[in-house]
C-alpha cells in the first residue's frame, strides 16, 4: 500500500469533515469566514505541492491498476483545485447569507475529491465512485438555496436525469465486465471480443451516459434548467469543475479503454462536436437571461473540445488541456462578475448589467476581458486556446470541423458582445456596488492569467505538453 | 431445463427496460424514484451473473455491486430529501408542474 500517491484526496476529504466539526466548536454569533479562509489556504498549499509531483520517468499504477498518477491526472487535478479556490473566494459573501455554511463548504470539498479521484481513475469501479462522489455533492449543492424555488426545482431535475444516466452507465459497465472478465481499463483495452455486440452496446451505453455528464447537445436538456436555477457559486463550479471532470474521465476511458474503437467512433465524435458548437451557439443567442445564456455558451465550449479530442493526437490533447485551464479562468471571472450583480440586482437579465461600467469599472472590464476570452478574440488566451484546437483538426484532416468551430465562433461574438454592449452603453440608475477584497482578488487572479496567457501562452503550453505526452506514451 | 446465463440476463434487461419505461411516463416524484432504483438493481442482477457464471479471475463483480448498492442509497437519501423541498416550495409532487424555467 502506497497511501502517498492519493495525498490530495485525503487531504480534501479531511478538510471537508473537519470543517464540519470546527463549525459546531465556533460560537454560533462568531462568522464562519475562518472557514472558508482555512479552507483556502489548505487547497493553495495543496495545488502548490502538486507542482512538485510532475515528472518525466514512467508513472506508475497504484492499488491494483486502479489508480494512476501520471502528469495528465496531476494537471486536471490542479484545475479543479484552481476552480474550487476561485469559487470560494468570490462566493465567501454568498456563504454569509446561508443557512448551513460549513456544510455549503465541505460539499464543494466532496466535489472536489470527487473530481479529483475521476482524473486518476484507471478503473471503472473507481471511475464510478469518483463520479457519483462528484455529481451527488452537486445535488445537494444546487439545491442549497433554501428560500429560492428555482433552486429546489434545478436540484430535483438534475437528480432525475443525473441518476438515469448513472443507471445508464453502470448498465454498460457490467455489459463490459461480461465481455472483458475485468474492470480494469488496460483489461478491456487488451480484450480481444471487444467488437462483439454485447461489448459495443455497454461502450454505447457508457460513451452516452458521459455525453450526459459533459451536456452534449442531445443529452443536454438538463443543463440549461440546472445553471439557471442552482446558486451562482454553484453553478460556476457546475461550469467549470464538473465539466472538466467529464471531459478528462471521457478522455481516458476513449484513449486508455476503447482505443481499438475509437478509429471507428471518432467520425461520429465529430458530428456531436458539430452539433453542440451550432446549437450552443445559437440557442445562446436567443437568451434574455445572461446566466442561461452562459449555460448553453458551456454546452457551446464543450463542443470546442470535443474537437480537439477528435483529433486524437498530441496536438489534439494538449489544445483540449490547454482550452480547460482557460476555460476555468474565464468562467471564474464571468460567474465572479455575476455573483455581485446578483447580489445587488436580485436578477441576472441583461438589463440587471446595464450601466455596469459607471457603477463598477472593474467588473466591466473583468467581465468583457472573460467574454472576449470565451469568444477568442485575439489578445485573450481564448485565442491561442482555439488556434491550438482547430490547428490540431486540420492536421488530422477534420477540415470542416474546424470550418464549423471558425463560422460558430464569429457568430458567438454576437451575443457576447451584446453584453459589453448593455455594460458600456446602457445607463440605467446606477447603484453603488462595493466589492469585497477576497472577490477582488479572484476576478484579478482571473483577468490577469487570461490576457496573460492570451500573450505569452508558452509558459502555459509547456505543463500541458508534458500532460499530454504522457497520457499518450 | 437448466438457469443459466442468459435467463438472468433477460430479467435484469427487462427490469431495466421497465425502468427505463416507468421514468418516461411516470409524473409522480417518488415513482420515478422508485424506477430509477428498479434500473440501479438491474445492473447488480447483471454484475451477479457475470461474475457467478462465467471464469473471472476475482470477485470484483461483487465489490461492484456493494459499491453500488451504497451509491444507490445515497442518491436516493439525496433525492428523498429534494422531493421533501419541492413539495414545500411547489405543494405538488406532479414534476410536469415543475416548470417555472423555460427557454
Amino acid at each position: 500500500m502506497n497511501l502517498y500517491v492519493i495525498y490530495p484526496e485525503i487531504t480534501v476529504s479531511i478538510l471537508a469533515l473537519l470543517l464540519t466539526v470546527f463549525d459546531l466548536l465556533l460560537p454560533s454569533r462568531e462568522t464562519r469566514r475562518s472557514l472558508g479562509y482555512t479552507a483556502l489556504l489548505v487547497l493553495s498549499v495543496l495545488a502548490a505541492s502538486l507542482f512538485w509531483q510532475y515528472h518525466i520517468t514512467a508513472s506508475p499504477y497504484f492499488y491494483q491498476n486502479m489508480f494512476y498518477y501520471d502528469n495528465y491526472a496531476i494537471f486536471f487535478k490542479q484545475l479543479f483545485l484552481l476552480a474550487v479556490i476561485l469559487t470560494i473566494l468570490f462566493s465567501l459573501r454568498y456563504t454569509e447569507s446561508i443557512k448551513y455554511k460549513s456544510e455549503f463548504y465541505s460539499m464543494l470539498l466532496f466535489a472536489l475529491a470527487g473530481m479529483m479521484i475521476l482524473a486518476s481513475a484507471n478503473d471503472f469501479l473507481t471511475m464510478f465512485i469518483g463520479l457519483e462522489l462528484m455529481t451527488i455533492s452537486f445535488y445537494a449543492l444546487t439545491g442549497f438555496s433554501m428560500n429560492d424555488k428555482k433552486s429546489s426545482e434545478a436540484a430535483i431535475k438534475y437528480l432525475i436525469i443525473g441518476s438515469l444516466s448513472t443507471a445508464v452507465m453502470l448498465y454498460g459497465i457490467s455489459l463490459i465486465y461480461g465481455t472483458a472478465h475485468s474492470f480494469s481499463f488496460s483489461a478491456i483495452n487488451g480484450n480481444p471480443d471487444i467488437f462483439s455486440l454485447l461489448s459495443i452496446a455497454g461502450m454505447m451505453m457508457i460513451i452516452s451516459a458521459m455525453f450526459f455528464k459533459m451536456s452534449v447537445i442531445p443529452f443536454h436538456m438538463w443543463s440549461p434548467d440546472t445553471y439557471e436555477g442552482a446558486p451562482t457559486p454553484v453553478t460556476a463550479l457546475l461550469a467549470m469543475g464538473s465539466k472538466a471532470a467529464a471531459i478528462s474521465v471521457f478522455m481516458r476511458i476513449l484513449f486508455a479503454a476503447f482505443w481499438p474503437a475509437a478509429d471507428y467512433f471518432l467520425p461520429i465524435l465529430s458530428v456531436f462536436a458539430a452539433v453542440c458548437m451550432i446549437g450552443g451557439n445559437i440557442a445562446a443567442m436567443r437568451q434574455k437571461n445572461i446566466k442561461r445564456m452562459l449555460a448553453y455558451s458551456s454546452i457551446a465550449q464543450a463542443g470546442y473540445m470535443l474537437v480537439g479530442i477528435c483529433a486524437a493526437s498530441l496536438q489534439g490533447i494538449k489544445g483540449v488541456l490547454f482550452y480547460a485551464f482557460l476555460y476555468i479562468l474565464a468562467n471564474a471571472g464571468a460567474f465572479a462578475v455575476l455573483t455581485v450583480v446578483e447580489f445587488y440586482k436580485k436578477g441576472t437579465n441583461y438589463d440587471d448589467f446595464a450601466g455596469l461600467s459607471q457603477s463598477s469599472p472593474l467588473l466591466a472590464m473583468v467581465m468583457a476581458v472573460s467574454l472576449l476570452s470565451m469568444a477568442g478574440i485575439p489578445p485573450t488566451a481564448g485565442f491561442a486556446g482555439k488556434l491550438y484546437l482547430f490547428m490540431a483538426a486540420v492536421e488530422h484532416g477534420y477540415l470542416w470541423l474546424a470550418f464549423v468551430g471558425f463560422i460558430m465562433s464569429m457568430l458567438s461574438v454576437y451575443y457576447y458582445l451584446k453584453v459589453v454592449r448593455v455594460m458600456y452603453s446602457d445607463i440605467l440608475d446606477p447603484v453603488n456596488i462595493n466589492i469585497s477584497s477576497s472577490l477582488r482578488t479572484a476576478i484579478l487572479i482571473s483577468m490577469t492569467a487570461t490576457v496573460l496567457f492570451g500573450i505569452w501562452p508558452q509558459y502555459l503550453s509547456v505543463l500541458t505538453n508534458l500532460a499530454a505526452v504522457t497520457f499518450l506514451k | 431445463m437448466i438457469i443459466g446465463i442468459t435467463h438472468f440476463l433477460i430479467i435484469s434487461a427487462a427490469l431495466f427496460c421497465i425502468g427505463l419505461y416507468g421514468i418516461l411516463i411516470k409524473r409522480n416524484l417518488f415513482s420515478i424514484l422508485m424506477c430509477i432504483e428498479l434500473m440501479l438493481n438491474a445492473v447488480n442482477i447483471n454484475l451477479a451473473a457475470f461474475n457467478y457464471f462465467l471464469p473471472m479471475p476475482d470477485l470484483s463483480g461483487q465489490v461492484m455491486i456493494l459499491f453500488s448498492v451504497a451509491v444507490a442509497a445515497a442518491e436516493v437519501a439525496v433525492g428523498l430529501a429534494l422531493i421533501f423541498r419541492v413539495y414545500r416550495d411547489f405543494r405538488t409532487v406532479n414534476i410536469d408542474k415543475l416548470n417555472s424555467m423555460k427557454g
